[in-house]
């Protein structure tokens, strides 16, 4: 897919909660085609620290409106710069980054798709496609307390949600790992993204009960177009960019311990 | 428009614009962004011998004004290279050049002797300064009698541009370019990346799995920057600048510290456009102030 070097312009900027700031972006060109599960290299102008462009997965495109949605979760100057950014403002941004979801094989296959904190971001968007092909779609959403669960109206939209918290304040207590949905529940496919030790509970489980699984993964990057080398991952085909080969990897092509 | 063209030793190019090996992949990677045959010259990804896989994530650290890595040469060996990737780039208008490094002279020898049969491969850029293999690499241009002999060696098998890309991490490094210019160079480039650290407090432990990898961006121009005008001054042959260049006015200083050409590196991940921008900067320059070719500000600096 061609890459495109685009200023994206804020048209709307809502605070989810403390750490999280949903950014709606348009621009003056008709955006290109953008998979899900891809992310963006989005520039930081006027930070002392942060150097390098910073990842971000495309949270969801509306093509009609011309407009891409960006969940920033803030973690550091980086992200807080972004997150500062006001309506009208742009944001450099290079563009569609990375592969894609494997779509499931059959039409009525049991498909979840398991997020963790802010890592539900690129689980919107796949879940709006899947949804709009007619598959039917569970989403099993996790996250520390009631206000870091994120977009649920949003997911409600496309299937069924299911959520847990560490602390008991929304829906099941525990981890997503935990939740009885996962328990007897034979699942063909699951799609994950979240930090790696919850997207590793999901690949054991998976890889125990035999289950198609994808994850979406988040290493560290430098030019986010295979050209520096520096975000591989070690795989059964030796260390591969997360940027282009990834970063969704099926968990039978990565050499986690799990 | 300035007359552009640059004469680096054997090689002839159309602006003194060249990019950095192991920021800018296979030049394929950013045809999306540029036309590439608008550059004078593509350094491509350290090649060696034998396929290596690199060092372990975490392989990178970003630093203030700069970023720190250690990839440790990933690549597929030069037989890859001349089977999958020279067939994507031999016809790309522009001067590509392949980064070879090694663990033994022997590995060095063989591996230019296999790109001297490479007709549309103008020229090798011979890294002795990959500061993140355990085995030769750096260890080759720490020393001026190493340096000299693995380049005086190439030199026996390998007739066209010999390029030779030094170390900073030496106390003397214009006595290293006359060791290599003395062995065959026809040009020299530096600085390669300084060897640095990351510590993250939080955990107590490293933050790169080698412990130590290179520094490069604009954190390192200044000591770049003096080296350039140290070796410039002390050899003959054509010297190429980097290290920590980000636009064309930090270009035009490095040919003003005595570089006949500039490359271009860690500047390419923030923006994949640069290379092209620099080479239209560097002309504007020149025609602001007066100079009617590249050639008038190499070594120009007023004292």
């Amino acid at each position: 897919m061609k890459k495109f070097i685009l200023d994206l312009t804020i048209t709307h900027k809502v605070q989810l909660n403390e750490q999280n700031v949903l950014l709606k972006l348009t621009t003056i060109d008709q955006l290109p085609e953008i998979l899900p599960g891809q992310f963006a290299e989005i520039r930081v102008d006027g930070s002392p620290t942060t150097f390098l462009r910073r990842p971000i997965s495309i949270n969801f495109v509306d093509y009609e409106k011309n407009e891409l949605w960006l969940l920033i979760q803030i973690v550091g100057d980086g992200t807080r710069r972004m997150a500062d950014m006001e309506v009208g403002q742009t944001l450099n941004a290079i563009l569609p980054l990375g592969n894609t979801f494997t779509m499931p094989a059959e039409k009525n296959a049991r498909i979840v798709l398991i997020g963790g904190g802010v890592g539900i971001a690129p689980l919107l968007m796949f879940g709006e496609k899947l949804h709009s092909m007619g598959y039917n779609c569970n989403f099993l959403l996790g996250a520390r307390s009631k206000t870091d669960l994120l977009q649920l109206d949003e997911f409600e939209r496309y299937g069924k949600v299911y959520t847990t918290t560490e602390d008991g304040s929304y829906g099941e207590k525990g981890y997503v790992t935990h939740h009885s949905l996962l328990i007897g529940s034979n699942f063909d496919y699951i799609y994950t993204c979240g930090p790696t030790p919850m997207m590793k509970a999901v690949a054991s489980y998976a890889a125990i009960n035999g289950v198609f699984c994808e994850v979406s993964l988040e290493n560290m990057m430098g030019c986010g177009i295979g050209a520096c080398l520096c975000c591989v991952t070690d795989t059964t085909e030796g260390n591969l960019c997360v940027c282009t080969e990834g970063p969704i990897f099926n968990i039978t092509k990565l050499k986690w311990q799990i | 428009m300035a007359d552009l063209t640059t004469q680096l030793g054997k090689l002839q190019m159309k602006n003194p614009v060249m990019t950095a090996s192991g920021t800018f992949g296979y030049g394929t990677e950013y045809s999306d962004f540029i036309d590439l045959s608008r550059i004078g010259g593509i350094v491509v990804k350290g090649t060696t011998l034998r396929e290596r896989q690199g060092n372990p994530y975490p392989r990178m650290a970003e630093t203030p004004s700069g970023m720190l890595n250690a990839v440790g040469l990933q690549n597929k060996g030069i037989d890859y290279f001349v089977n999958h990737i020279y067939p994507t780039l031999k016809d790309i208008d522009t001067n590509v050049m392949i980064n070879l490094s090694g663990s033994t002279i022997e590995d060095y020898i063989k591996t230019a002797e296999i790109i001297n049969t490479l007709d549309k491969i103008p020229g090798i850029e011979l890294n002795i300064s990959c500061p993140n293999v355990k085995e030769g690499g750096m260890a080759f241009g720490v020393s001026c009698l190493a340096a000299s002999q693995v380049v005086a060696e190439v030199r026996k098998v390998y007739h066209k541009e010999l390029m030779v890309k030094l170390s900073p991490n030496v106390t003397d490094i214009a006595e290293i370019a006359k060791g290599v210019e003395g062995a065959g160079a026809d040009s020299i480039s530096l600085i390669n990346t300084l060897l640095g650290m990351a510590i993250d407090a939080k955990t107590r432990k490293p933050v790169l799995s080698t412990i130590t990898g290179g520094l490069s961006g604009p954190a390192v121009k200044p000591i770049a920057l003096r080296m350039v005008w140290q070796v410039a001054k002390a050899v003959k042959v054509p010297v190429i600048g980097l290290g920590g260049i980000m636009n064309a006015t930090d270009a035009i200083e490095f040919m003003l510290a005595g570089a006949t050409a500039i490359q271009v590196g860690t500047a390419n991940f923030i923006d994949p456009a640069i290379s092209v921008k620099i080479v239209e900067g560097i002309d504007n320059y020149l025609n602001k102030n007066g100079f009617s070719s590249a050639k008038d500000i190499i070594g120009a600096l007023e004292i």
